[in-house]
């Protein structure tokens, strides 16, 4: 077909937007998704053919021989027409937004030239929805491109949010107005990742912890989560996928954190521990399969939408709560908190862990472990308002003892890392055949056979919730038979986190973010965690006689 | 949560259609048609029962004009704000009912549940404009003081 006049070869695009794409042209979207069913609904992608009839490209298949134009004049108007009508209804506090200057809306007003709005904004105006721990909610900031709506349905199989009324009353809610926090949102963050205006944000917990950076009387200490180190870079403009972990621990000391520890860590005890579980039950071929339960988004989706298969999931805290309540328990010693108040903070990929931190189960002898859980993003907004200069800081070493972790560890934030970080602790090492078994890939369902001496495990690997419901519908009808399933809730793992940095459409650093987390694990010459001499230390140490009280959830009364 | 034979009566309306997603519709005006208005709690039953998300079920049926999730009075009374009606002066009707049963935009039924007072957009009588309904009666070529008169007729029918 021709673009523009140019010749241009398409194979199997799916539709004409993304052969229009793949010729370099950065045709305008807000409500088109690559992962997304097609909507439509934003007009913006609107191209004309030969005979001067438009239509929107997203939604047209590519055919041998059109000729498309992408941006003649009349294009140019109705796109900004598209758009000021859009900003009529639209809040127009752009400086005091949080997405001020990641949103696609300004970004495309901008590019497009929409330099003014020649109506007044009668709309009226909505209460923000604060309720959830993870994300807030501005309807007017919403532009209806149902982004949300259809990652938290066709990806998550949540569907929390829908829209709702028609006209100009139209609107993306709960049913019923209800708060967020009333339904069964999983907070997993998604909706904030496709959302191209500041409608859905994370919410934010800096105010808090600059009060205790701030604090003299209070020791601050921080972990920070495998998949942080990969994604934080994309929001200071490094390469995507590069692994930042050395200047992000100078920069968490230059903003006034006291220790700086590695979650890695922590995902070594839950490998631990959690394979400690499934050999058990294995042997005496009980509540099998066992679940993965380190992913809080999944842990709550699996409560609420199959409650009886909730047993299956395995008793293990997540590693940011085992590491969680170890470092509660360190610094109840006088010598190490220096008569000191501790503050205990996380830095996760992850909106869900917000509310994983208040859940009861996270909670030991009547103490919440964790303080406050901060996203990768709000991390990257804190070293901004500091003025540190990311790119250029000198790398470090995360604090003693909980410096080091395994390379099993590390690949916890990519979807398949959990199970193979298990089979590491079964198989006694890596010995070659684990990382082919089929755990590896960025499918959202797989399937694996590993074979260890006698013992053959079959299991499933599953990213996105809505994967995750047709593998349990399977297992309820009994049609599979798996020993164990791992499910992270964000497509592809943590490592695409609803807490993490969101850089435009279409390029998402997917690939190498999980890149560069394998690569983290070939460069640790420790692969698996029953390996790493400072968790051998902690099990004869601290933990010794007390891996149920601090490692495991605990019974919660209902 | 409702009484148990609201539950009762959505499980036989649910059994006159099929159980499945694109019943909701048929199955929800069945239940307005019984309760003249369709109770949120149902709504999410249904939904439940049809294996279709509580936030879809509202979609749908907030889409709709016809649907109401609160109570109606018993006299509904429609006042049509079409263009026929519109021209020959409908919207003083409406404040001055508005004003007889200290309704609003906001407000729709009065507190004891006698009358709703709602706006439709052409009721089709555009020659008898402009036109009201009361329930399933119609009545044509209204002003303010005869629309406030029939008010005050079926108060004192309701107090007899």
């Amino acid at each position: 077909m021709t673009i523009d006049g140019r010749q241009v070869t398409f194979t199997d695009e799916p539709n004409v937007l993304s052969v229009i794409r793949k010729a370099n042209i950065d045709i305008p979207t807000l409500c088109y998704m690559k992962d997304l069913p097609i909507y439509g609904a934003c007009r913006l992608c609107t191209v004309e053919d030969g005979r001067g009839r438009t239509f929107s490209s997203c939604s047209e298949t590519p055919r041998d021989g059109m000729e498309i134009y992408t941006s003649t004049p009349k294009l140019m108007r109705y796109r900004k027409m598209i758009l000021e009508l859009l900003l009529a209804s639209h809040c127009r506090d752009c400086t005091t937004c949080d997405k001020s200057g990641s949103c696609r809306l300004q970004e495309l007003c901008n590019r497009l030239g929409v330099n003014r709005v020649r109506f007044e904004n009668t709309k009226e105006q909505y209460e923000l929805d604060t309720s959830s721990p993870s994300i807030i909610r501005d309807p007017n900031k919403c532009v209806l491109c149902g982004n949300c709506v259809r990652v938290c349905e066709n990806i998550q199989g949540v569907n929390a949010i829908d829209f709702a009324y028609r006209g100009t009353d139209a609107m993306v809610t709960p049913a019923f107005n209800k708060k967020l926090a009333e339904t069964d949102c999983v907070n997993c963050g998604q909706c904030r990742v496709v959302c191209p205006t500041g409608a859905i944000t994370i919410h934010s917990n800096i105010d808090d912890v600059w009060d205790a950076l701030a604090d003299k009387d209070t020791k601050v200490i921080c972990q920070v989560a495998p998949a942080v180190r990969v994604g934080l870079g994309d929001a200071f403009g490094l390469p995507t996928g590069s692994n930042v972990f050395g200047q992000m621990v100078t920069a968490l000391h230059q903003l006034g954190f006291d220790q700086v520890y590695d979650t890695t860590y922590g995902a070594d005890l839950t490998v631990i521990e959690e394979a400690k579980e499934a050999v058990e039950r294995l042997n005496k071929n009980e509540n099998l399969p066992i679940f993965t339960s380190c992913c809080p988004a999944w842990v709550k989706f699996c409560q609420t939408r199959y409650p009886d298969l909730a047993g299956h999931l395995s008793t293990c805290r997540s590693p940011q709560q085992m590491f969680g309540a170890v470092l509660k328990e360190y610094f109840k010693d006088e010598t190490k908190n220096e008569g000191k108040k501790v503050v205990s903070v996380t830095i996760m990929p992850c909106t869900a862990k917000k509310d994983e931190i208040r859940r009861p189960t996270s909670w030991t002898n009547g103490e919440q472990d964790i303080d406050y859980a901060l996203t990768t993003t709000e991390v990257a907004a804190m070293i901004r308002r500091a003025g540190i200069k990311f790119e250029t800081l000198e790398e470090s070493k995360a604090d003693d003892p909980f410096e080091l972790g395994s390379g099993g560890g590390v690949i916890f934030g990519v979807t398949g890392g959990v199970t193979e970080a298990v089979l590491r602790w079964i198989g006694g090492g890596t010995d070659g055949t684990i990382s082919t078994c089929g755990v590896r890939g960025e499918e959202g369902m797989k399937e694996f056979t590993y074979k260890h001496g006698d013992l053959t495990l079959r299991g499933a690997v599953v990213s996105g919730l809505a994967n995750a419901a047709r593998l349990m519908d399977r297992i309820r009808a009994g049609e599979v038979d798996y020993q164990i399933v791992e499910v992270m809730a964000c497509p592809r793992g943590c490592v695409m986190g609803g807490g993490q940095p969101v850089m435009g459409v279409d390029t998402a650093p997917q690939t190498d973010r999980i890149n560069g987390l394998y690569n983290t694990d070939i460069s640790y010459e420790i692969k698996a965690s029953q390996d790493n001499p400072a968790v051998q230390a902690l099990y004869e140490g601290l933990l010794k006689g007390r891996e149920h009280e601090l490692l495991h959830c605990p019974k919660v009364e209902k | 949560m409702l009484d148990e034979t609201y539950y009762q009566k959505t499980d036989a309306i649910i059994a006159r259609h099929s159980c499945e997603p694109r019943s909701l519709i048929p199955i929800i005006q069945d239940i307005q048609a019984e309760y003249r208005y369709l109770p949120p709690e149902l709504l999410s039953y249904v939904a439940g029962k049809l294996g279709i998300s509580e936030s879809k079920a509202f979609s749908v049926a907030s889409f709709y004009e016809n649907f109401s999730f609160e109570a109606k009075g018993k006299y509904v009374i429609k006042i049509c704000d079409g263009t026929a009606c519109h021209v020959r002066k409908s919207a003083p009707i409406m404040e001055r009912l508005y004003k007889e049963l200290g309704l609003s935009k906001k407000k729709h039924t009065t507190d004891d549940q006698l009358f709703t007072l709602e706006t439709v957009s052409c009721l089709g009588a555009c020659g008898l404009a402009p036109a009201m309904m009361v329930n399933e009666q119609v009545h044509p070529k209204m002003t303010p003081d005869s629309a406030a008169e029939l008010v005050e007729k079926l108060r004192k029918e309701e107090s007899v």
